[in-house]
């Protein structure tokens, strides 16, 4: 049985597709993240699975009951939103029990919920204060408490931490994941933030332009993209694809950039279908973070590159290098002396890399 | 060479201030001058409805009055009774009251309504809606007089107070939707979302969690409103005469139907008595409308 099941399902506003038939399970227990661009849909998927929104074609099940036409509060789920949304003429009392009171829950059962409640979010002080006097970390907190107090089934999460700031969205990222594990209640998250989306997701789910790119855990989505998009989008710098051909040479599979003659060798590559891949254009991959400065594996690839570009950034520093007429970047310790316009050598990790079609852009 | 600089300096310092000084005095001088131009016409009014018929023959109209007269206050507001022919304030006043208070409160009422509704519960058509009702803004009402009175004259409430209700309240409703629709749009349509996922439905969210924060906005509404109706001439002389006419109608009756002598003490103290209650709502709420629209406690 799964907590969340979404079957082939499409929206569309007007004649604008949002969303082309997504499918998508979870597990229960499980935090599931929408990772996307802005406009990628995957704020109007989290509304569908909380009935805010309806559907064009397709279907929801919650614990394999089709919920495609069940009102919001009868879905068992619970919602916090990135504007917090507490009713501003309400006090934090009135505001973690406002959904148990519709639901005409017993005065007892409410309290005991509110006392549990307010006491794990550390809100039981504020419990008389109005939206209007917290501070934005207490507000978020209460907006937590607010979806808690129902016991629901599936916790939503759209864009929680965007309006924190930098300091405390790294604090509230980590209680949000304590309670994640402590509760073990299955989690739908919307972020557009790789690094809440890799730190917070036991699955992470990459969207663009309405459709469901890649479905993984977070080390895969990150070790294995399974196309160019994924593969760009998550990492910071994103991950390099250099164009170029493949050549196969008695059962020895190289890569040759677009303008170089220098060969890559392909060795121990995972690759999908072995057929056809002489002389095939790709794209090969690697990451700003798999280039080194020094020999640390007896697999490296030695390569001398001139070096165009250098951004400090504290703790490291990427290096832009020029590799036939292509940009690539590497990511270096800050203490690691580089000089620009000369030859330096590199060593790529040649076990981290990843390879795509350039026609079709998928991972072969 | 370094003095030289400062000496300047100090000059142009010196000359500034002077300059300055200058501009600042002829600047009381031109606020005072408007502001006594403004307040000049109150001022007679005052002063003339506090002086008897025979201090007005002699003097000039600035003249202060001799000693604080009301009897033509008394006169304007309650008559000098005496049977036929004498109009007073007192009865058109009640009728006034009676009108403003109910078409205020429904036209505000149901202008919230429509304001819900067109920002939080958008359905097909709503921009179409929404643009016809602004086109009411912009209706020159004489254009709707003849249609209206037919109206009138078909439920049988024509020459009433509660058809100048209705004439009120829905020449009134295109305004305060607008008034509202602009509210609620700032308003994060999230805060509609939790409760309904909270299992609040339409009316619940409404009175609950939206119309408690909307004391701004239904002030400036009423205060719009209030003044609107309550100064209104057109209606209140096309649909209505006699018992039933509102008290900008009585006030123009009894000011232009003196057949003897004008007697301007009694018409001033009129004219200010028609205008106390919507000088009394901008004292109440007047901050309110100051205080602008966004009291919003939604975000930080």
């Amino acid at each position: 049985m799964k907590t969340l099941k979404i079957e082939e399902l499409s929206k569309n506003f007007g004649t604008t597709e949002v969303l082309r038939k997504i499918n998508l399970d979870i597990d229960e227990g499980n935090f599931l993240v929408l990772l996307g661009p802005s406009g990628c849909g995957k704020s109007t998927l989290l509304n569908i699975i909380a009935g805010l929104e309806t559907i064009n074609e397709g279907n929801v099940f919650i614990d394999d009951y089709n919920v495609s036409k069940v009102e919001p509060k009868d879905r068992n789920i619970a919602m916090v939103f990135q504007s917090y949304a507490l009713y501003p003429s309400m006090n934090v009392r009135e505001n973690m029990i406002f959904g148990l009171k519709q639901a005409k829950t017993s005065k007892e059962k409410i309290e005991e919920q509110l006392e549990k409640v307010s006491k794990f979010l550390q809100v039981d002080q504020l419990l008389e204060r109005k939206p209007s006097q917290l501070s934005g970390g207490q507000r978020q907190r209460v907006a937590i408490g607010r979806a808690l107090v129902r016991e629901p089934r599936i916790f939503l999460f759209d864009e929680p931490l965007s309006n924190l700031d930098a300091k405390l969205r790294v604090e509230m990222r980590r209680e949000i994941k304590k309670l994640h594990q402590q509760l073990k209640t299955t989690v739908v998250y919307v972020t557009h933030d790789q690094t809440e989306a890799m730190s917070l997701g036991t699955n992470i789910a990459i969207m663009n332009h309405g459709v469901i790119q890649q479905n993984d855990t977070p080390e895969k989505i990150y070790n294995k993209p399974s196309n160019t998009f994924v593969a760009d989008f998550i990492g910071s710098p994103s991950m390099n694809l250099i164009k170029g051909n493949l050549k196969e040479n008695s059962e020895k599979i190289s890569f040759i950039a677009s303008g170089s003659n220098l060969e890559i060798p392909i060795k121990d590559y995972d690759f999908k279908d072995k057929a056809n891949l002489s002389n095939k254009e790709v794209f090969f991959g690697i990451r700003p973070e798999h280039i080194f400065f020094k020999k640390f594996n007896q697999t490296d690839f030695e390569i001398t590159l001139r070096a165009d570009l250098s951004e400090y950034i504290g703790h490291e520093q990427i290096m832009t290098f020029d590799f036939a007429n292509q940009e690539l970047l590497a990511k270096f310790p800050s203490t690691i002396k580089i000089d620009l316009a000369k030859e330096t050598t590199l060593y790529f990790d040649l076990t981290q890399t990843s390879l795509f079609d350039a026609k079709t852009e998928e991972r072969i | 060479m370094q003095d030289n600089i400062y000496s300047s300096y100090k000059q142009l310092e010196q000359k500034s201030k002077y300059t300055n000084m200058f501009l600042r005095w002829f600047l009381y001088f031109v606020l005072i001058l408007f502001a006594s131009y403004f307040i000049f016409p109150l001022y007679v009014m005052i002063v003339t409805s506090l002086k008897t018929m025979e201090e007005i023959r002699q003097g000039t109209l600035l003249t202060w009055p001799s000693a604080l007269n009301f009897d033509s206050w008394a006169v304007a507001w309650g008559g000098r009774g005496y049977g036929a022919g004498d109009t007073f304030l007192k009865p058109y006043f009640w009728n006034s009251i009676k009108m403003v208070v109910p078409a205020v409160f429904f036209s505000t009422f149901i202008g919230a309504m429509a304001g819900y509704v067109l920002t939080k519960w958008r359905f097909k058509g709503d921009k179409w809606v929404f643009l016809f009702l602004l086109f009411g803004c912009f209706i020159p009402y004489q254009a709707i007089l003849l249609p209206m009175a037919r109206t009138l004259g078909v439920l049988g409430i024509s020459n009433s107070v509660i058809g100048l209700v209705l004439v009120h309240t829905v020449y009134g409703i295109p305004f305060t939707t607008l008034f509202f629709r602009n509210f609620y749009v700032s308003i994060p349509t999230e805060l509609v979302k939790a409760a309904r996922i909270d299992g609040a439905g339409f009316f619940k969210i409404f009175f609950k969690i939206l119309l408690p924060i909307s004391a701004p906005i239904i002030v400036v509404t009423v205060i719009w409103q209030f003044t609107q109706i309550w100064n209104d001439f057109l209606f209140g002389s096309t649909f209505s005469f006699g018992e039933a006419a509102p008290i900008q109608v009585a006030l123009n009756n009894m000011v232009l139907s003196s057949t003897s002598v004008k007697e301007y003490n009694v018409d001033m103290a009129s004219a200010i008595i028609a205008g106390i209650p919507t000088l009394i709502v901008y004292v109440l709420a007047g901050k309110y409308f100051i205080r602008g629209l966004t009291s919003g406690a939604v975000k930080g």
